[in-house]
């Protein structure tokens, strides 16, 4: 349990929201709770996915960034044009380590940037004829890709552009699909609305669509499941798939981590689709069940605890043959895994742990630190809703700390007064933290390292936690003011 | 003399782009240089100048260019009747792009290219119909025109527009020195619409500036893509135009309006005939139910 009573961390989180003018702390109050495993429904203790309040500093996105940055941009095999000015588009370009196979700019383009870089007469008079050239030069530069999304930024909304027409005619003229997809930055509270408004455009776009490449050509097996809401950040999508195939079931598609736009056509006719991401897929998840009849089932992939839990209840839908070989799968692991902790356990036991991520981390990788004999003490979601919450706080010890869309106050606060060991979030937050001498890992890129799924994940995991943690240069980090006297003139005399 | 900037709006269809020209070519008349601005995507704003059926304008000129930045003044001011300088922001067709957008990149252009540097008395921005977006109302923010003329009929939904615009000036009054300076009737031969006007004049704050009649001369030199100060300087309409300008010279009337409530507004018009009082037992019925309420009460 985190070292401070539920009294204490309730008054921590009084005394951070004093300094905030009286609108804005009676706002951000219902953003900041105390966790109570007792309690059933998150809705009674924290309130998310709400606007921002102006002036403080939220790390959240925006649609595009949810629909272009997170869902269609790994689709390997299509291209993706950042429809609108060039820097949203570029400056997303390959940030989000979406591994995948292929050649790039041959049949694969993850990570490459096409966007129709809008001037202003093109705000003027409107962008549809561009678009329209746009696609008709893609087919010709790039004969092999399988198809187009066109991902609307800010402008497009704002000026009205049909693209939905110009997609249907650019489909019909390069007879592949070219999905248009309304995900205009402005829109919503986060990047939270753009992962829906992508999973509706798949729905209405790829699944509706006439004339579908593969999906006749598709043999059905009484074992094919789908790894859904998998990106395949640092190879994590691979190293997930490896356990589902050794226990026996088919992998047909992964969305979107490596995905192609088949096997975006294929996912109806699976009989399980399994559900990592819950906040940017359960949209398409849902409708598969309402539409295909196919169950969706959400599970966990980090530490070995979870793993296990995860795959014997993936091996339960199934038959006998795969539970037995389910079980030989966890078996064959587990002499790995257990030289894993007991490497690593000793030297990160008791460390405490404080995290801010996206989508499905605040709440799915605490059982790996709890699996090295961590404690996660406090943890949000910049764009979590309610039903994340509901889930999270089963997960987390009593009295600990729960923060939505936390602003870069709070954050600090909290961490100053809570003093833990090590710091999960992201490339904003990084530097911040390491100069106040906390250790600190990226838990949006994995820090340019991973996989962190599944059991090989988890041995990269262990390793980098400890790398981090016990790296000796935390102890060297001495502030100026703190220093020995006559080094200290010494640096002023160099200065 | 200090560069006036002037604005022109009003319902669309009411005859600013006609006013405007033969206004300015008045003003050109009697010595004073002028530029018009165009602000309207169908570039009509200066064709009785220009005896051009549509000048070049300064988007389109861009889109042929590669981007505004590579235009250079020459090419979008054309210099017509009386030395008045011509310019079109121009913009799209209807249905497609951002025509608001187009004007604020076009007045942009004229500002950093020194435009209204140049020995200028008056400028004319001749606004599309409707304030319908931030773009229209660019001419009117703060350092651009500091005087705003409507021009108005005895009809309702010009009288409505009129008022509408008087909400528009106020708003950006008290951030910049914008005014309203008048009223200018144009006649569509409406009875004792004179006073009408006037009395609307005085409940917005402002003057009725001129009232200008109507008369068939104006389309005889429309049509020749003329002002009717050039076509027939003799006209009786011409002189219309240079009391209007003469009056436009001499204005001090400069007011942050008080437009009025809707209630008011019918008020108005009801005291004058053009809108009869509003029968509330009738709202929402359809025809067969009040042909039925007629039967059952005979």
């Amino acid at each position: 349990m985190s070292n401070l009573t539920r009294e204490e961390t309730e008054a921590l989180i009084q005394e951070v929201l004093e300094v905030y003018p009286e609108k804005a702390q009676k706002d951000r109050a219902k953003h900041l709770a105390v966790n109570d495993q007792s309690i059933e429904q998150s809705k009674k203790c924290i309130t998310s996915n709400r606007k921002s309040l102006p002036g403080v500093m939220t790390i959240r996105g925006c649609a595009y960034a949810g629909s272009k940055g997170v869902v269609w941009g790994p689709i390997k095999d299509m291209i993706h044009i950042s429809h609108g000015p060039v820097g949203c588009g570029q400056y997303s370009r390959a940030g989000r380590r979406n591994y995948y196979i292929g050649t790039t700019g041959v049949n694969a383009f993850v990570t490459m940037n096409f966007t129709s870089d809008f001037q202003e007469k093109d705000i003027v008079f409107g962008g549809d004829k561009k678009l329209a050239k746009i696609i008709e030069e893609i087919e010709g530069l790039f004969p092999l890709h399988k198809g187009i999304s066109v991902q609307s930024e800010c402008p497009i909304g704002l000026i009205g552009d049909d693209i939905e027409a110009v997609s249907k005619k650019g489909a019909a003229t390069i007879n592949k699909p070219v999905v248009p997809v309304r995900c205009e930055g402005f829109r919503g509270v986060s990047q939270s609305l753009g992962h829906h408004i992508a999973n509706d455009a798949i729905r209405d776009w790829v699944f509706e669509r006439d004339g579908k490449d593969t999906i006749n050509k598709f043999e059905p097996s009484p074992y094919d499941v789908s790894i859904i809401g998998d990106y395949n950040i640092g190879g994590d999508a691979w190293s997930s798939r490896i356990l589902l195939e050794e226990m026996g079931l088919r992998v047909v598609a992964q969305w979107s981590g490596d995905g192609t736009l088949s096997e975006l056509e294929n996912t109806p006719k699976v009989k399980l689709n399994l559900l990592h991401c819950y906040r940017s897929m359960n949209y398409i998840s849902r409708h598969m069940e309402e539409k295909y009849g196919i169950p969706y089932m959400e599970y966990n992939f980090f530490g070995p605890t979870k793993i296990e839990e995860s795959l014997r209840k993936i091996a339960a839908f199934f038959d006998e043959s795969i539970q037995k070989k389910c079980e030989e799968v966890i078996a064959k692991y587990r002499p790995m895994v257990d030289a894993v902790i007991e490497k690593f356990k000793p030297r990160l036991t008791g460390k405490r742990v404080m995290l801010y991520v996206g989508g499905l981390r605040p709440r799915h990788v605490i059982g790996s630190y709890e699996d090295l004999g961590m404690e996660v003490v406090g943890t949000g979601y910049e764009f979590g809703h309610g039903d994340d919450y509901d889930r999270t706080i089963k997960e987390m010890g009593n009295a600990t700390l729960l923060y939505d869309d936390v602003t870069g106050f709070e954050f600090e606060e909290f961490v100053k007064r809570v003093k833990p060991d090590l710091i999960g979030s992201g490339i904003k937050e990084k530097y911040i933290f390491q100069k106040m001498g906390i250790p600190f890992r990226q838990m949006h890129s994995w820090d340019y390292s991973g996989p962190y799924h599944g059991y090989d994940g988890f041995a990269i995991f262990a390793r980098d936690m400890d790398m981090t943690l016990n790296n000796p240069c935390w102890g060297k980090l001495v502030p100026p003011w703190q220093k020995p006297a006559a080094e200290g003139e010494a640096l002023q005399k160099a200065a | 003399m200090a560069l006036r900037q002037c604005a022109i709006y009003g319902k669309g269809g009411i005859g600013k782009s006609t006013t405007t020209q033969n206004l300015v070519a008045a003003l050109a008349e009697a010595g004073k240089k002028v530029m018009i601005v165009g602000c309207d995507p169908k570039a009509d704003s200066t064709r009785l100048i220009l005896h051009a059926k549509a000048q070049n304008t300064i988007m389109h000129l861009a889109a042929e260019a590669g981007s505004v930045e590579d235009l250079e003044l020459e090419d979008v001011l054309k210099v017509g009747y009386g030395d008045i300088k011509c310019v079109e922001s121009g913009g799209p067709e209807p249905g497609v792009g951002c025509a608001g957008r187009g004007v604020i990149t076009a007045i942009n252009f004229l500002e950093e290219e020194g435009a209204y540097e140049e020995d200028l008395d008056f400028v004319f921005y001749d606004v599309l119909g409707d304030v319908v977006c931030g773009g229209f109302a660019m001419p009117i923010r703060e350092n651009k025109a500091q005087e705003i003329y409507i021009v108005v009929s005895g009809e309702m939904m010009a009288m409505y527009a009129a008022n509408n615009i008087a909400k528009g000036i106020v708003k950006y009054a008290n951030s910049g020195g914008v005014r309203l300076a008048g009223l200018i009737c144009n006649s569509r031969n409406t009875a004792r619409v004179v006073e009408l006007i006037m009395e609307l004049a005085s409940k917005l704050g402002s003057q009725m500036i001129h009232f200008i009649p109507r008369d068939n001369e104006v389309q005889r030199a429309e049509i020749r893509r003329m002002t009717v100060i050039e076509y027939n300087p003799e006209a009786k309409q011409a002189d219309e135009y240079r009391a209007l300008a003469n009056k436009i010279i001499n204005n001090k009337n400069l007011v942050i309006p008080t437009p009025i409530t809707m209630d008011e507004l019918e008020e108005v018009m009801m005291s004058f005939g053009i809108l009869e009082e509003e029968d509330e037992s009738i709202v929402g019925k359809t025809a067969a139910q009040l042909a039925a309420e007629q039967a059952a009460a005979a």
